[in-house]
């Protein structure tokens, strides 16, 4: 205790701004975590995680084992999907899924059948002796993304490069978001399991460190993984202020070793990886058990369920079974929030399944969603500017955005936004500045995507005129090559001619007389007819011109 | 005075020289405005402006022959874009060009194809496969929905435009309207449960 007191009298590293918002956290941890119920059903979207949705390997009707492989990694940045447990796959098509966007998305439906019946399972125990690129792989199969939120796939996170060193791997489990427990459990249950994985990890990246972060709210939590952590050399545990937004990555980064992490830029640029704690138990799982990540921690919360509770649930889960299992009727709720009050986002249906990023699902009530005073005007109070963890200016950054003046709004620096809601938390004017900075980001990116395939169209048009153009000319040149041969053809023909004179001007003289004989007897029929009298006249004539010049 | 003026006739010379290489050597191919334009319009060729595709369009609004309204794929932003570049007052899109429409492919009816590739000769960026006799087919991807394909095509309905869907990978979070619930949610200092466990 006094020890974790001189350790942050003596750190004076902190990040800006930030908020204290009422946590909320006593609810769901008064119970230990239960293990879920197998439901009767399990949705499981192709698309859990940051990059290329998974590509489904099994069809309609298959029988499934658990932990076996329905779908895999579609190209570098995805994920592979493992069916949570035994049955038969009866769907694959389009299901709501946790998305702030409310729309369907390709999923694997799988009718349970109870039996919870393991597939082969390839656990390594001397992972040791294996080469970092090996363990990368066998994370990747097991499908393992950050388990913190944002779902990035792991085992790139474990792969520096070969020319960056890493010094420092950052465990966080700040979990500074309200009403969220999932990870406070995992390392009071599972801190052996945390640790090892952290060894593997550790194996991976060549970090010669390890810190733990704990936010000073969990000291339950604090102490076992100080208990585990004692046994291992250069692993330490770290006892953090309890402020939002310290579990995002770069501000805990720059809590944690005064280092900052440049913009747009990543943390392995300055020697450190971050993970989650439940991706270090997720990772020793894999490795030791062989088990894919097909089961996670959730917290579920919120005044719209009797108890609230940690549950392990599987992946796939529907929301409204995990409520009904915390003595909630999922009926009597306006509202499901999946993720923290600051950064989550309210699900269209309580139908939508518990996917790998499904850290907490709050339940609300009509009373907990009040409708909302009027948005005010900005005052230019700085409230935003204060708060804001990445030392931004919100005020500056939301008038360009309203106006969607985006290339100002990238001067400043909206990219920098974590989008972590500190601004829209302590606005007196209620204006939703964060949804603001989100439309403008997506609609540079909607920019950049339409100039993109402008560009495409461009170049196959431009690429089609120079084909038409090569056409007509080759047209044109093959017509010019016909004519000069038929003209050479012609010289030659006249040359013949010319040395058998006699003979052609004879056959002309003859044809000029048919020629003439025929006109006659035109003429002579049209005067009886009596018809076109003065016509016939300058036709006759013009007969003979052509005679004469034949002639000649 | 002798002195001034050979003095002012060798620096008019001087410069007169530098202005002439400059000329030649940084000479710059083509007509840079055009270019810019070009790079505003949505490339879609497909010739609503009455132009016969983009190029010459953005040629024309340079030379001022044409408006800035005439661009029914660009709509509102192009005419905005296009206003900024040329510092002239946005205005409303000419009707007589079109009404600006939602994004659409051309899709060919498989089973109606006879395979006279007509279509193919009329798309502008070569989005249609297919050869004599055989069957056509667009490729998604690359048509601009330029409709070019619609009318030199022998067959009722074979091609039609299909409008894209809204994709989850492409959704946007829309313009704010003014609903905080969840900020409210984090800021309601009522706790959500028995006030006994909040303070434990």
């Amino acid at each position: 205790m006094i020890e974790n007191l001189i350790q942050r009298l003596l750190s004076t590293h902190k990040f800006p701004g930030g908020v204290h918002p009422p946590q909320h956290k006593a609810e769901s941890i008064s119970v230990g975590s239960v293990k879920t119920e197998i439901p009767a059903r399990l949705i499981l979207p192709l698309h859990q995680h940051i990059g290329e949705p998974a590509e489904p390997i099994v069809a309609v009707g298959d029988k499934v084992l658990k932990g076996q492989r329905i779908a895999k990694a579609n190209g570098y940045v995805s994920a592979a999907i493992h069916a949570p447990t035994s049955g038969t796959v009866s769907d694959i098509s389009d299901y709501p899924i946790p998305h702030p966007s409310g729309l369907n998305a390709p999923c694997i439906v799988i009718e349970t059948d109870g039996e919870d019946k393991w597939g082969e399972r390839l656990a390594v125990q001397d992972w040791k002796k294996l080469d970092a690129s090996a363990l990368r792989n066998i994370i990747r199969d097991a499908g393992i993304v950050g388990l913190g939120g944002a779902g990035f796939p792991s085992f790139i996170k474990l792969n520096p490069g070969a020319s960056k060193q890493i010094d420092t791997l950052i465990l966080n489990g700040v979990e500074c978001e309200p009403y969220i427990t999932c990870d406070d459990f995992i390392m009071r249950e599972r801190s052996g399991e945390i640790m090892l994985g952290i060894t593997i990890m550790r194996h991976a990246l060549n970090a010669k460190e390890c810190i733990i972060t704990v936010e000073e709210n969990k000291p339950e939590a604090f102490q076992a993984m100080t208990m585990m952590a004692k046994e291992t050399s250069g692993v330490k545990v770290m006892s953090v202020p309890t402020i939002y937004p310290h579990g995002s990555e770069k501000q805990l980064v720059q809590a944690v070793t005064g280092k900052e992490v440049p913009a747009n830029g990543l943390t392995t640029q300055i020697g450190i990886v971050c993970h989650n704690v439940a991706t270090a138990a997720a990772v020793y799982r894999a490795v030791y058990q062989g088990e894919p990540l097909i089961s996670r921690y959730v917290t579920v919360t919120g005044s719209g369920v009797k108890q609230a509770k940690n549950i392990r649930a599987l992946m796939g889960t529907p929301m409204s079974e995990l409520i009904k299992q915390c003595d909630g009727e999922p009926a009597s709720l306006s509202r499901v929030i999946m993720g923290g009050p600051m950064m989550g986002y309210a699900m269209q249906t309580d139908q939508v399944p518990v996917i790998k990023t499904t850290n907490c699902i709050i339940a609300c009530t009509a009373e907990d969603v009040v409708s909302e005073p009027a948005v005010m005007p900005c005052i230019r109070c700085g409230a935003c500017a204060e708060v804001c963890p990445v030392s931004l200016l919100p005020q500056q950054l939301y008038w360009h955005a309203k106006s969607r003046d985006h290339d100002k709004a990238q001067e400043f620096n909206l990219f920098d936004c974590i989008e972590c809601g500190c601004c829209s938390y302590v606005c007196p004017s209620k204006i939703p500045l964060v949804q603001y900075y989100r439309h403008a980001k997506g609609e540079i990116w909607a920019d950049e995507r339409e100039k993109a395939l402008a560009d495409i169209a461009r170049g196959r048009h431009e690429f089609r005129q120079t084909r038409i153009e090569r056409e007509a000319a080759e047209k044109a040149e093959r017509h010019r090559k016909k004519k000069e041969a038929l003209a050479a053809s012609k010289k030659k023909a006249a040359a013949i001619t010319a040395t058998d004179g006699k003979t052609a001007a004879e056959n002309s003289g003859n044809k000029n007389t048919a020629i003439d004989d025929a006109i006659a007897k035109a003429k002579a029929k049209r005067l009886q007819q009596g018809h076109a009298h003065e016509k016939a006249a300058p036709e006759n004539t013009a007969g003979k011109n052509k005679t004469e010049t034949s002639d000649s | 005075m002798l002195s001034a003026i050979l003095a002012l006739s060798a620096l008019a010379l001087a410069f007169g020289l530098i202005l002439g290489f400059a000329a030649v050597y940084f000479k710059v191919e083509g007509d840079p405005l055009v270019e810019q334009i070009d790079s505003l319009l949505p490339q879609t060729q497909c010739g609503q402006c009455t132009f016969p595709g983009c190029k010459p369009y953005a040629t024309a609004i340079a030379a001022g022959e044409a408006d800035i309204n005439q661009c029914p794929p660009g709509g509102e932003a192009t005419i905005q874009a296009l206003a900024d570049l040329l510092g002239v007052e946005p205005k409303e899109l000419n009707p007589e060009n079109g009404e600006e429409s939602v994004k659409a492919v051309a899709i060919i009816n498989e089973e109606t194809c006879i395979g006279c590739t007509r279509c193919i000769q009329a798309c502008p960026v070569d989005a249609i496969l297919g050869a004599a006799k055989q069957m056509h087919t667009v490729i998604g991807p690359e048509c601009t929905g330029c409709k070019l394909c619609i009318e030199p095509c022998p067959v009722v309905d074979c091609i039609t435009m299909v409008p894209i869907e809204a994709d989850i990978s492409e959704w946007n979070w829309p313009f704010p309207t003014g609903d905080v619930a969840l900020a409210k949610l984090a800021q309601n200092s009522e706790p959500v449960t028995e006030p006994a466990k909040q303070s434990a």
